[in-house]
C-alpha cells in the first residue's frame, strides 16, 4: 500500500517536472523566443486541469452530475477582469500572484448561492437544476452589460505593475509559471480534501446517500459543502483564464465549457484523482493540435467520448490501473503480443473512419470554397470513387479485424484476471 | 420515565388508504434486548423506519431517552443516540471495509463536516477503526472494497457500522437473514458482544436467534402489538400461538 503511494508520488513529480520543462523544449534559441502556440496550449492545459479536477469533486467524488460547472469558472474570470482593472487603476493594492485567490472566492460565493438551491436535490433533479442555473447565467451574462459586457465581454490589461516577485507578466512564460503554480497548489489542495472527513463522506454519499443519514450526517450538507468548494477551485481556473487571455466573454460560463469539464473528467477517469488532469491534457491537445489539422476535431472528441463510455467507463486512468495487478505479478509480457496484434487493426479502422469523416466534411465545406483536400500528404479528388471506397473498406475491414483480435485479447485478459484473482483478494 | 430508552405512544402509519401500523404502544427499557417478531407484512420494518426517522409518522409520538424524536430527520435522531441496520445490506460498496467503519465513527468522534482535518494523522480514530475491524473479525479484509465482501462479511460490516458510532439504542433489522447455521451462530455471538450495556431492538425471523438473545419479545400482527413480555410468557400466549400456527413450539 505505502509502496504504491510512493510510486504514485514519483509519477506526480515527473509530471510536474515535464510541466516545468515543456516550454523550453519548444524554445527557439535562434530568435530567443518561446513558441506562443505551445505556451498558450500549456497554459490552457493548466487551467483546464483545475476545471476538470474541481468538476470531479462533484462527479467522481460525490456522484453529483452537474451541468453548470462553467458558471463558477466564468464568474471567476469576469471577476478577475474587474479586479485587474481595479488593480491597474491603483484601487486594489494586491499583487498579481494573489488575484486568482479573489477569483476563487468569487466562484465560492456564487457556488454558495446556487449550491444552496441545487443541492436540495440529488441525482436527476440535481442535474436539472444545474442545467437551469447554467442557462440562467448565460442569459444574465448577455443581459447585464455593466458586469458582463454583453456579447463582446469585458477586457483588462494584466500588467497591473504589482507583483510579489517584481514580475511584469508581459511575457507568456511568466503567465505560464503563474498558472502552473496555481494549478499545482489547487491540485494539492483538492487532493488534501479527499483525505478529510468531508471528502470521505462525499464518497460515502456517492455510494449510498441513505446510509450516511443513519450515521449522523445530513447528506444535503455534504453535497452543499462539496459543491461550494468545487466552485471555489473552478473560480481559480477562471481567474487564470482571464489573466491569460485578458478578455472574458460569455463562452467562459456557457454550457459547452461545462460539457468540456465533464468530458475531461470522464475521459481521463473520474474514479482516480489524477484522471481529470489526464483528460484535460488530452482534450486540450485535441482542441489545439487536431483542430489545426481538421475542422472535424469535435467529431473525434465526440466519438472518443462515446467509445470511452461504452468500453471503458473508468476512463483512461481506469484502463491504466486495471493493468496494475498484471504488471505487479510480472505477467505483462503475456499481454504484449495481443496488444501488438490489436493496435494495427484499430489503426486501420481509425484510418477508415477519419478518411470518411474528412471526405464528407470536405465535400460540404471545403469543396464549395474551391480548395483541394490534402489527406495524409496526398492530394485527393473528393468526387472520385476510389478514396470513398478505400476509406469504407478500411473502416469495415478494420472493424471486423479488430473484433477478431479483440476477442483473442479478451481471452488472454480474462485468463490473466482469473489467475491473479486469489492474489488480489489476499492483498 | 427513567429507565425507558425508547417509548412509542399510539404510533400509526398509513400509506394511502392502507394502515400499516395501527396504534402501537411500546416501552423498551434501557439495557434490554428486545426482539420484535411477527408474520410477513406485520409492519416490523416499517416500525423501524418510523423510529429511525426514515418515514414520518401519521400520528402518535416516539420518545428516545426522554426526548421526543418523531418529526426529526434521521441524522438528528442518530446524533441523539439511536442507530439502525438495514435488512437489505446498506454499505458503501466502493469504499474499503476500513473506510466504511471509519465513516461510521466520524460524527460521534466530533469530526462532523470538517474539510481541514487530515484523516491520516488521526491516531485515535484509526485505532478505534482497527479495533472495530478486530471485533468484527474483518481485519484480514481491511483494504477490500466492501462491495466485494462475502454476504456474511457484509452483514457483519452492516452491524459494525450500526454500532460504531456508540449509539445507546441499536435497532437491527433481520441481522441473520440469509445466513447459514454456522454464520448465524457467529452473528449471534457478535450481536451479544457488541450490544453489551446497550439497548438492543431487533426484528428477527429465526426463532432460535430470538430465544437465544432476547430478554423481551414483542409480537406484531397486522400493525398491532398482540403480546409483549418475557420469552416464556409470549411462547405460552394463545393469540401468539394462533398467529404463528404453533411455529413457536418448533423453535
Amino acid at each position: 500500500m505505502s509502496g504504491g503511494r510512493f510510486k504514485q508520488g514519483w509519477i506526480w513529480i515527473a509530471a510536474l517536472a515535464i510541466a516545468i520543462m515543456a516550454p523550453w523544449a519548444f524554445y527557439n534559441y535562434g530568435t530567443g523566443r518561446h513558441s506562443g502556440f505551445v505556451l498558450s496550449m500549456l497554459s490552457q492545459m493548466g487551467m483546464m486541469s483545475i476545471l476538470a479536477l474541481s468538476y470531479n469533486m462533484l462527479l467522481g467524488q460525490a456522484g453529483l452530475f452537474s451541468l453548470c460547472h462553467a458558471t463558477f469558472f466564468g464568474i471567476g474570470g469576469y471577476a478577475t477582469i474587474h479586479f485587474l482593472n481595479l488593480a491597474g487603476a491603483g484601487d486594489l493594492p494586491l499583487p498579481m500572484e494573489l488575484i486568482p485567490l479573489l477569483a476563487g472566492l468569487s466562484g465560492l460565493g456564487l457556488a454558495i448561492v446556487f449550491g444552496y438551491m441545487a443541492t436540495k436535490q440529488r441525482a436527476t433533479a440535481f442535474a436539472m437544476i444545474t442545467l437551469g442555473i447554467g442557462e440562467l447565467m448565460v442569459t444574465a451574462a448577455l443581459m447585464f452589460h455593466h458586469f458582463f459586457g454583453g456579447e463582446g465581454g469585458v477586457n483588462a490589461n494584466r500588467m497591473i505593475g504589482h507583483s510579489l516577485f517584481g514580475l511584469k507578466y508581459a511575457s507568456g512564460i511568466q503567465v505560464y509559471y503563474l498558472i502552473l503554480a496555481w494549478t499545482l497548489g489547487s491540485a494539492l489542495a483538492m487532493f488534501f480534501l479527499t483525505l478529510t472527513p468531508l471528502g470521505r463522506m462525499a464518497n460515502a454519499t456517492r455510494d449510498n446517500f441513505e446510509r450516511v443519514q443513519f450515521m449522523g450526517y445530513d447528506p444535503r450538507i455534504v453535497r452543499f459543502l462539496q459543491f461550494a468548494l468545487s466552485g471555489f477551485f473552478a473560480g481559480i481556473g477562471g481567474g487564470l483564464y482571464a489573466i491569460t487571455y485578458e478578455i472574458v466573454t460569455f463562452d467562459a460560463l456557457a454550457a459547452p465549457l461545462s460539457a468540456n469539464a465533464l468530458l475531461m473528467a470522464y475521459i481521463g477517469g473520474a474514479s482516480a484523482f489524477g484522471g481529470p488532469i489526464l483528460g484535460a491534457v488530452l482534450i486540450t491537445l485535441l482542441q489545439s493540435g487536431v483542430s489545426l489539422m481538421s475542422n472535424s476535431w469535435l467529431v473525434y472528441v465526440g466519438v472518443l467520448f462515446i467509445g470511452m463510455v461504452i468500453f471503458a467507463p473508468q476512463g483512461i486512468m481506469g484502463l491504466v490501473m486495471a493493468h496494475g495487478p498484471i504488471v505487479r505479478a510480472g505477467q505483462f509480457g503475456r499481454l504484449l503480443m495481443p496488444y501488438v496484434r490489436v493496435v494495427p487493426a484499430g489503426l486501420v479502422m481509425a484510418l477508415g473512419f477519419v478518411g470518411l469523416v474528412e471526405l464528407t466534411s470536405f465535400l460540404t465545406i471545403g469543396a464549395a470554397q474551391g480548395k483541394t483536400l490534402i489527406l495524409f500528404g496526398n492530394r485527393i479528388d473528393v468526387h472520385a470513387v476510389l478514396p470513398w471506397l478505400l476509406a469504407t473498406v478500411c473502416l469495415v475491414g478494420g472493424g471486423v479485424w479488430l473484433r477478431l483480435e479483440a476477442r483473442a485479447f479478451r481471452r488472454v485478459w480474462e485468463k490473466l484476471m482469473l489467475e491473479l484473482k486469489p492474489q488480489r483478494s489476499a492483498a | 420515565m427513567t429507565g425507558i430508552a425508547l417509548s412509542l405512544r399510539k404510533v400509526t402509519k398509513t400509506f394511502g388508504q392502507t394502515e400499516i401500523i395501527r396504534g402501537v404502544n411500546l416501552d423498551i427499557a434501557s439495557g434490554e434486548r428486545h426482539a420484535i417478531i411477527g408474520p410477513n407484512g406485520a409492519g416490523k420494518t416499517t416500525l423501524f423506519n418510523l423510529v429511525s426517522g426514515r418515514f414520518p409518522l401519521s400520528s402518535g409520538e416516539i420518545w428516545l431517552n426522554d426526548a421526543r424524536v418523531d418529526r426529526l430527520p434521521p441524522h438528528r435522531i442518530n446524533r441523539m443516540g439511536l442507530s439502525r441496520s438495514f435488512q437489505i445490506t446498506s454499505i458503501f460498496h466502493r469504499l474499503s471495509v476500513f473506510e466504511n467503519l471509519r465513516c461510521a465513527l466520524l460524527w460521534s468522534m466530533g469530526y462532523h463536516y470538517s474539510f481541514w482535518t487530515p484523516l491520516w494523522i488521526q491516531r485515535e480514530l484509526t485505532a478505534r477503526t482497527d479495533s472495530m475491524l478486530e471485533q468484527l473479525n474483518l481485519a484480514p479484509r481491511r483494504d477490500t472494497a466492501a462491495g466485494l465482501l462475502s454476504y456474511a462479511d457484509q452483514r457483519a460490516l452492516e452491524i459494525g457500522m450500526t454500532i460504531a458510532g456508540g449509539a445507546s439504542v441499536i435497532l437491527l433489522d433481520e441481522p441473520t437473514a440469509g445466513m447459514s447455521n454456522a454464520e448465524t451462530d457467529s452473528a449471534v455471538e457478535l450481536i451479544r458482544r457488541v450490544s453489551e450495556g446497550k439497548t438492543l431492538v431487533m426484528v428477527e425471523h429465526d426463532m432460535k436467534v430470538v430465544f437465544d438473545l432476547a430478554d423481551v419479545i414483542t409480537v406484531l400482527v397486522y400493525g398491532q402489538v398482540i403480546a409483549s413480555g418475557p420469552p416464556q410468557a409470549v411462547r405460552a400466549n394463545a393469540a401468539v400461538q394462533e398467529a404463528y400456527l404453533g411455529a413457536l413450539d418448533a423453535a
